[in-house]
């Protein structure tokens, strides 16, 4: 039973963290807090779906079409849009707001193209929905492969943002933005490089997603928040924070599913939430500041 | 005080604009009370957008389109000299918001002046509406709204009607359902329950549970979730380690299709398994395919009604989708009754609303009597059966199936 759930719930947490690293990924580096995010998610869903549906193309297959796409599509984003808002932002503080702002309105824009393209209705198909024995444990094949994914991309970056040279301007962006060109650091390139991979990460969590989770074109809000969460529970920017943050979420639903009551999984998810805030409001991995 | 001078002769002008504004009104509104109205105005509010895009957008949305699209192809609205008129159509979108909602009827009635306003989605969107609507003299044909007090809401809108029952006839429906394949020896009288907290299904849940406890049940498993709930393999995992050879959900589209994918992972399939909102939906039976054979849900219809048959194959050609098992058809048989309703009385509002109340019209759903202002000739309980979502309840209305229990397993 313990194990069982304890199995279950980190399968769950799995999507909360896939959901979650694109969104960290650009607050912490580019310090654009992107309310589009949950959007970007549901249009890589119908990019995958009209993939597999008209093309017969595989999701796994799909990864390889539409994460670069969503790296290329994040990169004009943040060259057309975002790039002269960070210009004229007199500092970080104004440019998160900025970003709000700006992100807000690319939310309806994404949102009344799909709607315009597929209409409103549910939409979903079902991909490796097969069991998994795991440790005695069934869970299904497509929401482990989520987990997957997220350890794989999560454990990844954070490897490389703490050990390359790359890794390194990125993360001197940052920590210290005001003083990263001082070593010859090209802020902007940087900025813009991690949004794009934010932008791919949002990718691949729409087109696994979309195995297992029907979708319309208005609930990308519900990702955001979920996403939101996450971030702010692990510390902003903090890929690490977003990977345990999502884990740990998906374990206390399932938990408290099992032993308490399915009705206070919310409850307890903004209990927490509550906690931390009061306890430790820079999250679990975030820095002051 | 040259600025307060300023400002009143700026009002005046303003009081002399709309004065002349009111009258240009007046003599137009005169006009149209004249015989040289070209077209029938028709208005609608409903949610294009936010979240309940997903539900109007399958069965509210495409049968208002499917209707004008027929009816003007047709030459317009019959009148009852014998003339037809087209139908003009104001479409608003409530963006999910009830006040938006009221908004856009305020405005359809007061500022568009339209002939008729159909209802938006939803059974709270309808109650927002209700008392501007009887205010202003529309008949309001509420068709996706789900409640036990529809008597009391008729008594309170004369000019109101209500088409999809309330949340006891589909639960004590399905208690009689239940009861019958227990006694046939098809289930045992234990039953795992689980419900959204939310509007629908704390409507249906209350009334399943004494209607069930009547009939001889034992709930083992009764647990209500919260609406944003998307991983449910705990709660599956509850149900099956219990004794209980029915599982009923009241789930919303989302947990309906979520409930069903998993069910399926966990290999989690019971003798009777029933869900709520979704399961009649098209992409339900495109995600799961020839494994939704024998799952139970509201609605459903007569596959041998030749009319029905016809209307679903008439959705499919002009939206490109098919139409949903619930509710759809009886919007679309709303949308005749009305127009039946025009052929015989003419543009009166008051007239219509009349004969809407006392007249037998024939619709894509069979021939509908309202009793008291609703609909009460409905399909309670269906089944999917050999790839159609068939009505198995009322067990005495003619076209209904035989429900077959126990529902083979998962392929």
């Amino acid at each position: 039973m313990l194990i069982d759930t304890l199995i279950t719930g980190l399968v769950a947490g799995g999507t909360y963290a896939l959901v979650a690293m694109g969104l960290t990924i650009q607050f912490g580096i580019s310090r654009i807090m992107n309310l589009a995010h949950g959007d970007t998610i549901i249009a890589a869903c119908f990019a995958s779906f009209v993939l597999f549906s008209v093309f017969g193309l595989s999701p796994i297959l799909a990864l390889m079409i539409v994460v670069p796409v969503g790296y290329v599509l994040s990169d004009a984003v943040y060259r057309i849009i975002m790039r002269p808002l960070v210009a004229r932002a007199p500092n970080a503080g104004a440019l998160e707001v900025d970003s709000i702002l700006v992100t807000f309105g690319l939310l309806f824009v994404i949102q009344g193209v799909l709607l315009v393209a597929f209409g409103g209705n549910y939409t979903g198909y079902a991909f490796l929905n097969t069991p998994v024995d795991l440790f005695g444990t069934i869970v299904a094949a497509n929401r482990l492969l989520a987990l997957l994914l997220a350890l794989v991309f999560g454990i990844t970056l954070i490897f490389v943002l703490s050990r390359t040279r790359w890794g390194m301007t990125l993360r001197a962006v940052s920590i210290a933005p005001e003083n990263a060109p001082l070593v010859g650091i090209d802020i902007n390139r940087a900025a813009r490089t991690a949004f794009a991979l934010g932008g791919a990460l949002a990718a691949t969590a729409g087109v696994v997603v979309s195995m297992y989770q029907t979708f319309t074109a208005t609930i990308g809000v519900i990702f955001t928040m979920k996403a939101l969460i996450v971030v702010i529970l692990g510390g902003k920017g903090s890929l690490t924070g977003a990977l345990i943050g999502g884990l740990l979420l998906g374990l206390v639903e399932t938990f408290v599913a099992a032993y308490i009551d399915p009705g206070l999984t919310l409850a307890a998810t903004y209990a927490i939430f509550l906690l931390l805030l009061i306890l430790r409001p820079t999250g679990f991995f975030g820095q002051a500041g | 005080m040259s600025q307060t001078v300023l400002r009143r002769a700026f009002l005046r002008s303003v009081s002399a604009f709309g004065a002349a504004a009111l009258f240009l009104s007046a003599m137009s509104e005169g006009a149209v009370a004249q015989d040289d109205r070209t077209s029938v105005r028709i208005g609608y509010a409903v949610s294009l957008s936010g979240a309940n895009a997903g539900g109007a957008g399958i069965t509210t949305i495409p049968n208002y389109r499917l209707w004008v699209e027929d009816v003007n192809a047709a030459g317009g609205l019959l009148l009852p000299d014998g003339s037809r008129l087209p139908i003009e159509v104001i479409e608003y979108d409530d963006r999910s918001s009830s006040e938006e909602a009221v908004r856009a009827v305020e405005r359809l009635a007061t500022q568009d002046e339209v002939d008729f306003i159909l209802p938006p989605w939803g059974t709270g969107f309808n109650l927002a509406i209700a008392p501007l609507m009887a205010r202003a003299g529309y008949p309001q044909i509420a068709v996706t709204a789900v409640t036990d007090r529809a008597p009391e809401f008729v008594e309170r809108w004369p000019s109101s009607f209500w088409l999809l029952g309330g949340g006891a006839d589909y639960s004590t429906a399905l208690a009689a359902v239940m009861a019958e394949a227990r006694d046939a020896g098809a289930i045992n009288n234990q039953v795992a329950m689980i419900s959204v907290a939310d509007g629908f299904g704390i409507d249906l849940v209350n009334a399943a549970r004494p209607a069930l406890t009547e009939a001889g049940f034992e709930l083992v498993y009764d647990e209500v979730f919260p609406v944003g709930t998307s991983d449910f393999s705990t709660i599956l995992n509850e149900a099956r380690a219990t004794t209980a050879d029915s599982f009923v959900a009241f789930s919303y589209p989302p947990h309906t299709f979520a409930l069903m994918q998993q069910a399926q992972v966990v290999d989690y399939s019971p003798p009777l398994f029933y869900l709520g909102v979704g399961a009649g939906f098209p992409v339900f039976q495109n995600m799961n395919a020839e494994n939704v054979e024998g799952v139970m849900s509201l609605g459903g219809i007569d596959p041998n009604n030749p009319l029905n048959a016809a209307y679903r194959e008439r959705h499919q050609e002009v939206i490109g989708a098919p139409a949903d098992y619930w509710a759809s058809v009886i919007t679309y048989s709303s949308l005749q009754m009305l127009q039946q309703a025009i052929e015989r009385v003419g543009l009166d509002r008051e007239a219509v609303t009349q004969e809407l109340a006392t007249g037998t019209f024939e619709t894509a759903a069979g021939t509908i009597m309202l009793e008291n202002n609703q609909l009460r000739d409905l399909w309670w309980v269906g089944q999917w059966q050999g790839g159609t979502f068939v009505g198995v309840a009322p067990t005495d209305r003619e076209g209904a199936s035989a429900p077959q229990l126990p529902k083979p397993g998962w392929n």
